[in-house]
């Protein structure tokens, strides 16, 4: 979670699903529960993520309270679809993210999960991914998991070059991202793994040689992004002064492609522009948010979408716990999107997937001209659909631009 | 004997005072000099206006000429004066004070026999206040040399006071000292003028000959035209006729301003007033025409009658297109008032549906941009100024040129640029940096004098064009703002001239055309290039940008491809965001104008033509 927060309009005094049509249509989307856990050891330079170390909280926002907190909220979030009339359905997804969910004790993620189960039950075959610093989980802690119902870890790995890490201000041991992906593997979970590429500093042959790494831990899944410096962050503040030169886009762009081929020849395939995985591994609960699912998310700062209505949470842990606690959603501002809102949403997210998108009328006139210029796929463009080439991919801004008109 | 208060006031009736009773002068200072100030201290001492209605720098009415603390519309009003018993009329013609206007300053002076050279007593003469004065000699005014400021701590008045006598003639001690600020030295400066400045003298049986010497519209009377009555008389009601065109109109109102307008049974020789004659536009009234009686007119006009001509010319364009119709109504409606201002549609590729405007020089511009504005309420851009050239062709055909993008294409025979006798004042210890400027900008030394130790004055011939970028900012900062400058036109010269052309994706963009010195001319096509470079996005395709004369390319940049744009992560809480990103950005592409298939942001054009356009120096 990015940390500032949208403009929206104001949650009404009936909650942020007030207004939202009762019942249900005929095929429902999935529903995924994000659950967000705002806490880190140390904050990473380049991290713009809601999240806190713990000297920054206390007044009941503290680590050791907080899956009471998001117990508390899942239990408000589900009295309020009911509530709403909306059709309670279980959970095909589970996300745990932050922040390092991880360095809550297994026992504590458990008893989150337990409440999601609890609520609204989980479907059968669910996917339940935790992110994972390699530093924080061992084999006991991973069995623990696992043996609870969480299915999959997504590890940041970022990069295996020490320097690069070393700018990322990541304290993790390399070789640690080894031993977490094999007690990972040990105990059945798929593994992803999180790369950053275009950090300053870091060359062409350091990307192919966090890549080669990565790739030798055969993980099921790896999603690499491109480092984006963000005002407000530390390396942020670096650029700023001149002591770190910013990310180039030029760069970047030729490290997406490296990656691009050196994944896909391993087996990984992309399915979204910045994730690619063994066939069958995708992970279900990022596609919903690219497929327009609804999900709701739990903590400081979490997101939701219910059927075309988006709604945040509000951005500090202290604010979100007191909310919590007096018996309220602590949603801060949400936005029901229109028509054509929805519309360009389902084409700038749809863009993203390697399954594409379907256009139609002025759009589909477009796609002769994409392929020429080698933005699109000429096969799926012959049936109506949007699939990005590589070339593509990186131009998605633009693409998307052209298409909507 | 004495005369009561109201027998002395009838001895200065207006339309019936005898010429001996008057006094008609003017102030001659630079623009922060305290001019305003000292007409206010006098309106004040007259009693033509109390304290209490006093509203400071009462002459200076439009908004911007208080802001900037200048006078661009010269008035008059007129002043009761008592000395040794007798009753005066004294009418104080107030004058602009910049380059541009130079000429409305002759005519004003033209409606004068004397002048207060008013100068800061802390600052000393300045270059525009020099021509002036000469231009106040020429016109056989009676200069009164005064040092203005003298209560601030860093007024010198001796040293002044020297300059001054060493000018006018006469001894230092001849020069007055006042204060406009306390009031200081004011009365005995009113009671010079009447001692020192002789009276009018004309004709009065003559047929009416009257100069105008401003003319200002305004909305509910239409145009008021100020005079100052030569021989004659005109008589409300009446048929005047103007010389220069012979046309005629009705005297609906004639009178004094004192300070507010009062109608008066008509002006005499020698008189300063006001006309209303119904007429809509001040160039039916121009300055400097002579006014006559239709039915009985004037044999010869008041002569020294000159069409106003633009010197410096420039494209204004509406930021958002659709504002165009209101520029064409705004510009409708400062012609009004701006006898000057001429202009005609042009269509720029660049910048779309615009004006090409005319300007007596770069201030007249800059005050027209600014009131189009804020009064108006318009987003402008402005083309980079340039000049009016007269090219010959080979086949003798010749072309005038005031837009760059208009330049002939075919065999150039001679190409003729308007120059100008430049004067610069300074101290003494930066004439190197001067000269070097000077030099610079193609400039030819004429005579350098000394007005005292300290202070010289440099006389140089310089093309225009030269002087309308930023060669005063220029001086201004290799002097430490010590130099003034004043120029005036001094014909046209033939130069190696070339026009470049600066091209987008091997398309010309006309809006940044400029016609410029052949020694230059490389200069500033790697400025501008370099520049755009910078300022334009990448494209999804390499954009050369190329300087050009003809079809030769004199500097290349390159913008290479966008090869990036997406956002690496786009989970459940960015997607808002992003999404109002992307929409920000197709709001941000709606006023991108695309030359040829390159999309170039409204800003980068406004900032490769604003401020910091290229000279062809670094």
């Amino acid at each position: 979670m990015s940390p500032a927060l949208p403009e929206g309009e104001r949650v009404p005094d009936g909650g942020p699903l007030a207004g939202l049509a009762a019942g249900g249509g005929a095929v429902l989307p999935p529903f995924g529960v994000y659950l967000h856990v705002p806490f880190c050891r140390v904050r990473c330079g380049y991290c713009d993520f809601n999240t806190y170390t713990a000297g920054e909280l206390g007044g009941g926002a503290d680590q050791a309270g907080y899956a009471a907190t998001a117990v508390a909220e899942i239990r408000l979030a589900a009295a309020a679809l009911t509530t709403a009339e909306l059709p309670a359905r279980p959970a095909a997804t589970v996300f745990v993210g932050g922040g390092t969910p991880t360095l809550l004790p297994a026992t504590d993620l458990l008893a989150m999960l337990g409440a999601v189960r609890a609520e609204w039950g989980l479907a059968p075959g669910a996917e339940v991914t935790t992110e994972a610093n390699p530093d924080t989980v061992d084999e006991a802690s991973l069995e623990q998991l696992a043996a609870g119902g969480i299915t999959r870890l997504s590890l940041g790995m970022q990069s295996a070059v020490p320097h690069v890490l070393a700018t990322l201000d990541r304290t993790h041991t390399p070789a640690n991202v080894g031993r977490a992906v094999a007690a990972a593997r040990a105990v059945g979970l798929d593994v992803s793994l999180d790369l950053i590429y275009g950090t300053p500093g870091e060359s062409v042959a350091d990307w192919r040689r966090s890549l080669e790494a990565a790739l030798d831990l055969a993980p099921d899944h790896v999603s690499a992004y491109a480092l984006g410096i963000e005002e407000g962050t530390r390396m942020g503040a670096q650029v700023r002064r001149g002591e770190l030169p910013p990310t180039d886009p030029d760069d970047q762009a030729e490290k997406y492609e490296i990656a691009d081929s050196a994944l896909a020849s391993a087996g990984l395939p992309w399915y979204e522009i910045s994730n690619w995985a063994r066939p069958g591994h995708q992970s279900r609960h990022n596609l919903g948010y690219w497929r327009g699912a609804d999900w709701w998310g739990i903590g400081p700062g979490a997101h939701s979408h219910v059927r075309g209505t988006r709604f945040w949470n509000v951005k500090h842990p202290r604010a979100h716990a007191a909310l919590v606690r007096a018996g309220r959603l602590p949603a801060a501002g949400r936005e029901v999107l229109n028509p054509e809102e929805r519309a360009f949403e389902r084409l700038m997210l749809g863009v993203r997937l390697a399954e594409g998108v379907p256009v139609r009328g002025r759009a589909r006139d477009l796609l002769p001209g994409l392929i020429t210029r080698g933005l699109v796929e000429a096969a799926p463009a012959e049936h109506g659909r949007v699939v990005l080439t590589r070339h593509g991919r990186l131009l998605a801004d633009a693409v998307t631009h052209e298409l909507a008109g | 004997m004495r005369f009561s208060l109201t027998e002395l006031a009838q001895t200065i009736t207006p339309a019936a005072t005898r010429p001996e009773l008057l006094r008609n002068f003017c102030i001659i200072a630079h623009i922060d000099h305290g001019k305003s100030t000292l007409a206010d201290r006098m309106l004040q001492l007259t009693g033509v206006v109390d304290e209490r209605t006093m509203r400071a720098q009462y002459l200076d009415r439009m908004d911007i000429e208080r802001e900037r603390g200048i006078t661009i519309k010269s008035q008059a009003v007129r002043m009761p004066w008592q000395v040794g018993g007798t009753a005066y009329a004294l009418n104080m013609i107030d004058t602009p004070g910049h380059v541009d206007f130079t000429y409305e300053v002759s005519r004003s002076l033209a409606a004068c026999e004397g002048a207060v050279l008013l100068v800061d007593a802390a600052q000393g003469i300045e270059a525009q206040t020099l021509a002036n004065l000469y231009l106040a000699l020429e016109n056989d005014l009676m200069v009164i040399p005064v040092l203005n400021k003298i209560d601030l701590p860093a007024a010198q008045p001796d040293r002044f006071a020297e300059e001054l006598a060493g000018l006018v003639g006469g001894s230092p001690d001849d020069v007055l000292r006042v204060s406009g600020k306390t009031g200081e030295g004011v009365r005995e400066l009113l009671d010079h003028i009447v001692d020192l400045v002789p009276n009018p003298t004309g004709n009065p049986d003559a047929a009416a000959r009257a100069i105008i010497f401003d003319s200002v519209y305004d909305t509910y009377r239409g145009v008021i035209t100020y005079v100052r009555v030569k021989d004659g008389h005109l008589s409300p009601r009446e048929r005047i006729m103007m010389m220069s065109t012979g046309a005629t109109h009705e005297l609906l109102e004639i009178g004094v301003i004192s300070p507010e307008p009062i109608p008066t049974r008509g002006l005499g020789v020698g008189e300063v007033g006001y006309l209303i004659t119904g007429v809509k536009e001040v160039r039916q009234s121009r300055v400097g025409d002579t006014v006559t009686n239709a039915t009985k007119p004037a044999k010869e006009a008041l002569g020294g009658y000159r069409d106003p001509r633009p010197m410096v010319f420039s494209g204004l364009f509406p930021m958002d297109g659709s504002d165009y119709p209101d520029l064409r109504d705004a510009l409708d409606k400062l012609k009004l008032n701006d006898a000057a201002l001429v202009y005609e549609p042009e269509t720029s590729a660049a910048l779309g549906f615009g004006f090409r405007c005319g300007f007596l020089g770069l201030l007249h511009l800059e005050i027209v941009r600014e009131r189009l504005e804020r009064e108006f309420g318009l987003d402008l851009i402005s083309t980079s100024p340039n000049v009016e050239y007269s090219v010959t062709l080979e086949d003798r055909t010749v072309v005038d040129v005031t837009n760059p993008s208009e330049f002939p294409s075919g065999k150039v025979a001679e190409i003729r640029e308007p120059m100008v006798r430049a004067t610069i004042l300074a101290p003494s210890e930066f004439i190197g940096a001067i000269m070097e400027l000077c030099q610079d900008r193609r400039g030819s030394l004429l005579g350098m004098d000394y007005l005292s130790a300290e202070r010289v004055e440099l006389r140089y011939t310089l093309p225009l064009a030269e002087i309308v970028f930023d060669f005063f900012d220029q001086l201004k900062s290799r002097t430490r703002g010590y130099a003034s400058l004043d120029y005036e036109e001094a014909g046209d010269a033939p130069s190696d001239l070339v026009k470049v052309d600066i091209l987008l994706n091997h398309e010309t963009v006309d809006a940044f055309s400029a016609i410029v010195h052949k020694d230059k001319a490389y200069a500033y096509g790697v400025e501008m290039t370099g520049k755009l470079r910078k300022l334009i996005p990448r494209q999804q395709f390499e954009v050369p940008i190329q300087a050009a004369i003809g079809s030769r390319v004199i500097a290349r940049e390159s913008i290479r491809a966008l090869r990036k744009d997406m956002l690496a992560k786009c989970y459940g809480g960015d997607i808002t965001r992003k999404r109002k990103l992307l929409e920000k950005q197709k709001e941000g592409k709606k006023r991108m104008k695309a030359i040829g298939r390159v999309e170039v942001p409204q800003e980068a054009f406004i900032a490769a033509l604003t401020s910091e356009a290229p000279t062809g120096k670094k």
